[in-house]
């Protein structure tokens, strides 16, 4: 049984766990709100530009000599991966599905006999990556996280992909990413963003509308619509990325704070036992002190 | 018949409402939308995005490229950047002129795609200081 000044230092401690677990909780929310306003704020452009890539694919299907980036290199042996990872821990399993998710990608690619290159976003997809596939890693990116994700984090990231995939170093790119589906759950989920699958926006081209003009002309057009829309899409994975990451702190640091809670009530009432055993210990001696006088 | 437009950055929604027309410099010439108008993408240089109502101009935004989807009833502006032009600081915006000017002198001469970039993000600069001037 533990003395009664041991059991004193381990409820003070817990206690100042719980109290650093419930103020990050409370940080969290706060982020999370501005997270999801971000990514909210974000979709319109991404839905349109959908719209208009949609638009223009459709009126060119069919043709040669598309882009690289809507059609692909034509063969499927080199895969990219980017894992969207967070640069913080302490945030529940949202960084280890990611990372899992990733291994297993790797796993299935290799065993199909293709060859897997990495492209880690945020330290701790990095840290995990490295120790058991350092080889396969291109190129790392670490600090997008942060409070707010400008733009041209994004484009920086797509100009580095377009240039990987201009110089002939992969054929198909795909994103793992955490979807934000609510709070408590963040979906890994694997996209991607080359060849860019067009198949449900061009199946709905409105037959009523009156065709387009472009300018200067298609081609054009979608050269220049393409890497905007690889920027773009990556610009939404981080957001949602970066909502999904408070999200899953904040579910954690609240489990942190519940547990530590209960911890204290289990503590406190041994603490109670052992004084109250201490005190009949103490009466019974004196008690059959005085008795044997 | 009002036309409804649509100035959309990457980060946000600038711009939604009707307007009767809207001007905007396309990368071949200005280009205005206006109800009716047959459906149509361009391109966009940097300028000024103005929005008509009636015959008057209400509203002036400083674009910096981008693209533009029109079609009868509604024309959206794609814009990599947008703000209102009386919100332009024409000290940045010059300081970011000097500093793409130098890699202009500096940049490989023969690496025409650098330079093309280049030239294009001079030219959306300077439309915005004349813009931030004029506004």
């Amino acid at each position: 049984m533990a003395s009664l000044k041991e059991l004193r230092a381990r409820i003070g401690s817990v206690k100042s766990t719980k109290k650093i677990t419930s103020a990050m909780k409370m940080v969290a929310a706060a982020k999370l709100r501005r997270a999801q306003l971000h990514a909210e704020a974000a979709r319109p452009y991404a839905a349109a530009m959908r719209r208009m890539l949609g638009e223009l694919a459709g009126s060119m299907a069919g043709q040669d000599g598309l882009p690289q980036l809507l059609a692909g290199t034509g063969n499927d042996r080199v895969h990219l991966l980017i894992p969207i990872t967070s640069d913080r821990g302490l945030a529940g399993g949202f960084n280890s599905n990611i990372n899992r998710t990733t291994r297993l990608t790797i796993r299935r690619l290799q065993s199909e006999g293709k060859t897997v290159k990495l492209l880690p976003i945020g330290r701790k997809g990095y840290d995990y990556l490295s120790r058991e596939y350092a080889d396969l890693i291109v190129d790392h990116v670490i600090g997008v996280g942060g409070k707010e994700i400008p733009f041209s984090a994004a484009s920086d990231l797509g100009a580095k992909v377009t240039a990987l995939l201009e110089a002939g170093q992969f054929d198909v790119c795909t994103v793992i990413y955490n979807q934000f589906r609510n709070v408590m759950s963040q979906v890994p989920t694997p996209l991607q963003l080359i060849p860019l699958g067009l198949d449900e926006a061009e199946a709905k081209p409105d037959p009523d509308a009156a065709q387009y003009e472009f300018e200067p002309d298609e081609q054009v057009l979608l050269e220049r619509l393409l890497p905007r829309n690889l920027q773009v899409q990556m610009y939404a994975a981080l957001l949602e990325s970066a909502a999904g990451e408070q999200g899953a702190r904040m579910t954690a640091m609240d489990n942190a704070t519940r547990n530590a809670g209960k911890a204290i009530d289990r503590l406190t009432q041994t603490y109670n036992r052992t004084r109250q055993a201490n005190i009949t210990n103490d009466l019974i001696e004196i008690i059959s002190g005085a008795q044997a006088v | 018949m009002p036309i409804k437009v649509e100035i959309i950055s990457p980060e946000k929604v600038l711009v939604s409402r009707d307007v009767d027309m809207v001007v905007m410099p396309g990368e071949e010439g200005d280009i205005a939308a206006m109800p009716e108008h047959a459906p149509m993408m361009l391109l966009l240089r940097g300028g000024t995005v103005t929005l008509y109502e009636g015959e008057t101009p209400t509203d002036h935004y400083f674009v910096g490229g981008g693209f533009a989807d029109m079609t009868q009833t509604r024309c959206t502006i794609l814009a990599d950047q947008a703000v209102p032009v009386t919100e332009i600081s024409i000290d940045a915006a010059t300081a970011r002129l000097e500093a793409l000017t130098e890699a202009w002198e500096s940049a490989d001469k023969s690496d025409v795609s650098r330079l093309e970039g280049l030239m294009s993000k001079i030219q959306s600069v300077r439309a915005e200081i004349d813009a931030g001037a004029g506004g």
